[in-house]
């Protein structure tokens, strides 16, 4: 299997991805916000849209996009005239729509949508692999850098708002650390299913885990290994990598349940 | 004494509600440790939510003059699904001291020890604050205020939903806190029955201040329980 180049390049992009989506999820899910990252993923859908129109690179403009509509998001949400959930609903089929009149209008409906939807291994370059790694590692480094602060916020936001921390900066540094994440994993589990990888190697880790920073390291771990189980299952069943990905990271899900009940 | 904090003519509105406290005037000098009293609904806690600046006037002005403040709101509880230990908890309330990025200084390490041994949950402090009784958790966040070292201590009803006995350990802690470490600490109560044995200034919140003084010269007419409902 890892004779074949397309392999080791899904193989390399899968590695960021399955460690940098829990970490990102994790101050999502703490934050009651597991669907942001369906939403992004749909305004990311739209940035892809944008690059067929526009003739950029798709990596570079689902990034912009998921960016923008990431930090409307929160920018909604913050001003609290809207609820949550709508301002999610607002920015999802905003997303959507936009993205398909945008398909529309550059002429690429006959295009395989498919693989952006719901992830492609072989459609991962060389390129694109140099961009995962290079962002990738930039995220990580920044969650690494700035634990404590986004940490104390997912506790206790009131608390940190009125000790001074930048609450309002940090938030939005989560949801665009979301953004990034969706747009560098949208060839391998595509943006309509890496919201899946955010949040259910999370759920997972949280049933099993002792504290907060087991929590995050085992969904890190969760996510890597959901990943790479996904891409072999695949190759070797010749099934679709982004939706078996998902049901791995479901099945741990499962795992850790029926584990955590029978602890008691 | 110099101020800690002032309230000059405050009001404060939901919306277009009613006001909930109307010219409200309030001097709170540095080191002072003061009781607000009141029934429930009569504005105790938009009052301390105005001072720690989470809420903003409808009129007038809140001037706050220290600059390291701790809030424990009211049934304090980290609103968070994953597992977290006692230690994590108080370190989370260290982070607005500490420098931003990276890991912690030793320094600041040892603030958090000795935040936590100060509230007596040494032997506590790796276990989750889910696996501990209320008055150890309450205990707990209590710990996560003074890790940041503050020079202005607000706790919204930090008894409610604990036994009588975690209630009076968390009374003795406050006053030997205020005794030894002489920040000024704002303690909400909605019974000051609970807080006037160690206090020297009582303040009673029924739409805005009704009484302001030694709880000793509170009128009687106050005790009578019926007045606890506004």
């Amino acid at each position: 299997m890892l004779d074949l180049e397309f392999m080791r390049l899904a193989f390399g992009a899968g590695i960021v991805v399955g460690v940098l989506a829990p970490a990102v999820g994790f101050f999502l899910v703490q934050r009651r916000l597991s669907l942001v990252g369906d939403g992004i993923g749909h305004v990311a859908f739209a940035g892809v849209a944008l690059g067929y129109l526009l003739d950029l690179p798709l990596v570079l403009t689902a990034l912009a996009v998921s960016v923008v509509g990431g930090l409307s998001i929160e920018w909604i949400r913050a001003r609290r005239r809207t609820a949550g959930d709508q301002a999610l609903a607002l920015v999802f089929y905003t997303g959507i729509a936009g993205g398909v009149v945008l398909v529309s209008a550059a002429g690429a409906l006959n295009v395989n949508l498919f693989q952006f939807l719901f992830g492609s291994i072989l459609t991962v370059t060389r390129g694109d692999l140099a961009v995962i790694a290079a962002l990738g590692a930039c995220a990580l480094a920044l969650i690494a850098l700035l634990y404590r602060p986004l940490v104390a916020v997912v506790v206790d936001e009131e608390g940190a708002r009125v000790a001074g921390l930048p609450v309002a900066l940090l938030n939005s540094l989560t949801v665009a650390l979301a953004a990034v994440t969706i747009a560098l994993s949208m060839r391998i589990v595509g943006i309509l299913l890496i919201a899946a990888l955010m949040v259910l190697p999370v759920i997972a880790a949280s049933r099993i885990a002792w504290s907060l920073r087991s929590t995050i390291l085992l969904a890190m771990g969760i996510g890597l290994g959901s990943v790479l189980t996904g891409i072999t299952v695949a190759y070797y069943a010749n099934l679709p990598p982004g939706a078996t990905t998902v049901l791995v990271s479901a099945a741990t899900v499962l795992v850790a349940e029926t584990w955590s009940t029978l602890r008691g | 004494m110099p101020l800690a904090l002032r309230f000059e003519h405050v009001s404060f509105s939901y919306g277009a509600g009613p006001p909930v406290l109307r010219d409200v005037d309030l001097e709170v000098e540095r080191g002072e440790f003061i009781a607000i009293a009141g029934p429930n609904g009569g504005g105790k806690t938009t009052l301390v939510r105005l001072a720690v600046g989470l809420a903003e006037p409808t009129q007038g002005n809140v001037d706050v003059f220290t600059r390291r403040i701790a809030y424990l709101p009211q049934r304090a509880q980290a609103g968070i699904d994953a597992p977290l230990t006692v230690r994590e908890l108080v370190t989370a309330g260290r982070a607005s001291h500490a420098r931003l990025l990276g890991p912690l200084a030793s320094a600041d390490r040892e603030a958090v020890r000795e935040a936590i041994e100060r509230v007596g949950l040494r032997p506590q402090a790796d276990r989750r604050l889910a696996a501990l009784s209320g008055g150890q958790q309450q205990r707990a966040f209590i710990a996560k205020a003074l890790a940041a070292d503050p020079q202005l201590l607000v706790l919204d009803e930090p008894t409610t939903g604990v036994d009588v006995e975690a209630q009076d350990a968390i009374a003795g802690l406050l006053q030997h806190l205020r005794d030894e470490l002489g920040m000024t600490v704002l303690y909400v109560s909605h019974e000051f029955g609970a807080v006037e044995q160690f206090v020297e200034r009582l303040i009673l919140v029924r739409g805005g201040i009704v009484f302001d003084g030694p709880p000793a010269d509170l009128p009687g007419v106050w005790h009578d329980p019926s007045h606890l409902h506004a």
